[in-house]
């Protein structure tokens, strides 16, 4: 980025808009936005307490779970839909409008039927992540180059070796990009369940938070699992960029 | 079938589905130790028939037969060259031109040994380390080239491997397949739609027709490549096949 000339460093921009944010905030425009450095202040208040620590305890609990759950039948899923023409007919359709489809909307009946508490917060995050890891599986699967897999074969490759020497390999960038997506959703699943349940977790204190209109709370735990998200996503983002590098002349 | 036949391919057709015709009835002979060339223009099925005797598509009908028996997929005693190189992105060149042998599943300080020879053999000792994004095209042929000859197969098999490189590289490189070939007895079958490439490499040429293939002509060039490559580009032999395979093919261009 550029500005009269000079270069600015990206993070200026977060700058720009945290300065926005704390003057907005100090000229009590609204009770609903405290200043930005108060919420800074709280975010560490927070983050030391007894409670928050129980809560981000259970939460990232159901989020490995779910997401374990996820990785386990969603990476199986998307090589056969890619391999095997019938699972693709079976369940292209329905992993597409699942993907595309407001989850959310199904977590009261989930409640209804495996009950209110963990369990109906580890299936939120594996419905809102597996999806998207079965599309990225599958498309990098089928656009595996087919000379590799031909390549194997004219040397001998057996039906196993083809998976784990060439198309494991080199779906790999697609499988990450999947699991990223996959995560950010998980992240947004944990919070949208616990928060419908309204019992447990991070999404317990978020009601409490909202319900006593203690916004700079509120927004310091935004803070906190916008920054947990953004951690996750960055760390796999770095590990593809990694295996783009290798994968790079396809 | 006789003994210094090494591959042949009896009344092969093959129809895509579509009913795309792209073989219809061939029967070639490729003897022993001879560098083999199908030539003719796109569409004419060249690579198709490659790729069948190579064990990886099937045919509609017709038989395969490789050294005395009969095959119906691919074996240990074919190697494949492919127009693309179809390297591993993530491999160094060392496990790429070992990854035949690492297939069939002998150990790596056994089959490392066996791919620096070819490495070196080839001309490509300093880049054994190296990915293949990092090599030009050429080198990255000259990776597909050893990756065929470490699993020690005594017929490979071609796919227009010089077609995406660059002229001059080209012809260096026809000029040390050559001088490899000698060192080897190996049979080769080149798939190319070059024409002075043909004349220039080959023992026998088989002219295919476009839509359906079909062995349109079989030409025994008759070069003595024991010579140096500039002697043999002027030798009266291959000017006479250039043209001769241009008369040919000309009626096959729209």
């Amino acid at each position: 980025m550029t500005l009269f000339g000079r270069n600015i460093p990206i993070a200026f921009s977060l700058f720009v808009w945290f300065g926005l944010w704390e003057i907005v905030g100090r000229s009590g425009f609204s009770s609903f936005i405290p200043p930005f450095s108060k919420v800074i202040e709280t975010a560490f208040v927070i983050a030391q307490t007894g409670k928050f620590a129980a809560a981000a305890a259970i939460s990232l609990r159901s989020f490995a779970a779910g997401m374990a759950l996820a990785i386990v039948v969603g990476l199986p899923l998307g090589f056969l839909m890619a391999r095997v023409a019938f699972a693709r007919r079976l369940l292209g359709m329905w992993v597409n409008i699942f993907v595309s489809a407001p989850i959310s909307a199904l977590v009261p009946l989930l409640m209804a039927v495996v009950g209110i508490g963990e369990t109906t917060v580890v299936v939120t995050v594996f419905l809102f992540a597996v999806f998207v890891i079965v599309l990225d599986t599958q498309v990098g699967v089928q656009h595996a180059d087919r000379s590799l897999v031909e390549m194997a074969r004219s040397f001998g490759a057996r039906r196993s070796q083809i998976y784990t020497k060439v198309l494991i390999l080199s779906a790999l960038p697609e499988i990450l990009a999947g699991l990223r997506l996959g995560a950010i959703r998980g992240v947004k699943g944990v919070v949208i369940g616990q928060l419908l349940v309204a019992i447990i977790g991070v999404g317990e204190l978020f009601e409490l938070y909202s319900k006593h209109f203690l916004m700079e709370e509120f927004w310091a735990l935004v803070m906190i699992v916008f920054l947990f998200a953004f951690a996750i996503s960055e760390s796999l983002a770095a590990l593809e960029r990694k295996v783009e590098y290798y994968a790079g002349s396809r | 079938m006789q003994n210094d036949t090494a591959v042949e391919v009896r009344n092969i057709s093959k129809i895509y589905s579509g009913n795309v015709e792209a073989l219809r009835e061939v029967s070639l002979a490729f003897p022993r130790g001879k560098l083999c060339t199908l030539l003719g223009p796109s569409g004419c099925g060249k690579t198709t028939l490659l790729k069948i005797i190579a064990g990886l598509i099937p045919a509609n009908s017709g038989e395969v037969w490789v050294n005395g028996r009969q095959v119906d997929g691919p074996g240990p005693e074919r190697a494949f060259v492919f127009q693309d190189f179809a390297l591993l992105p993530w491999a160094t060149v060392l496990r790429n031109v070992a990854f035949g042998l690492e297939l069939r599943g002998m150990p790596p300080e056994q089959r490392n040994e066996i791919a620096r020879k070819h490495i070196a053999e080839v001309g490509l000792a300093a880049f054994e380390a190296s990915y293949p994004n990092q090599l030009s095209g050429g080198m990255r042929q000259r990776v597909g080239l050893a990756r065929a000859l470490a699993v020690n197969a005594d017929i490979i098999l071609m796919d227009e491997p010089f077609s995406a490189i660059d002229e001059q590289t080209r012809r260096k490189f026809q000029e040390e397949l050559l001088d490899l070939l000698k060192h080897h007895r190996k049979t080769v079958i080149f798939v190319t739609h070059s024409i002075e490439e043909a004349a220039y490499l080959s023992d026998q040429i088989t002219l295919l027709s476009p839509r359906p293939g079909r062995v349109a002509k079989t030409i025994a060039p008759g070069i003595d490549h024991s010579r140096g490559p500039d002697e043999i580009r002027r030798d009266k032999h291959y000017l006479d096949t250039v043209d001769e395979i241009w008369q040919m093919l000309k009626q096959y261009v729209d």
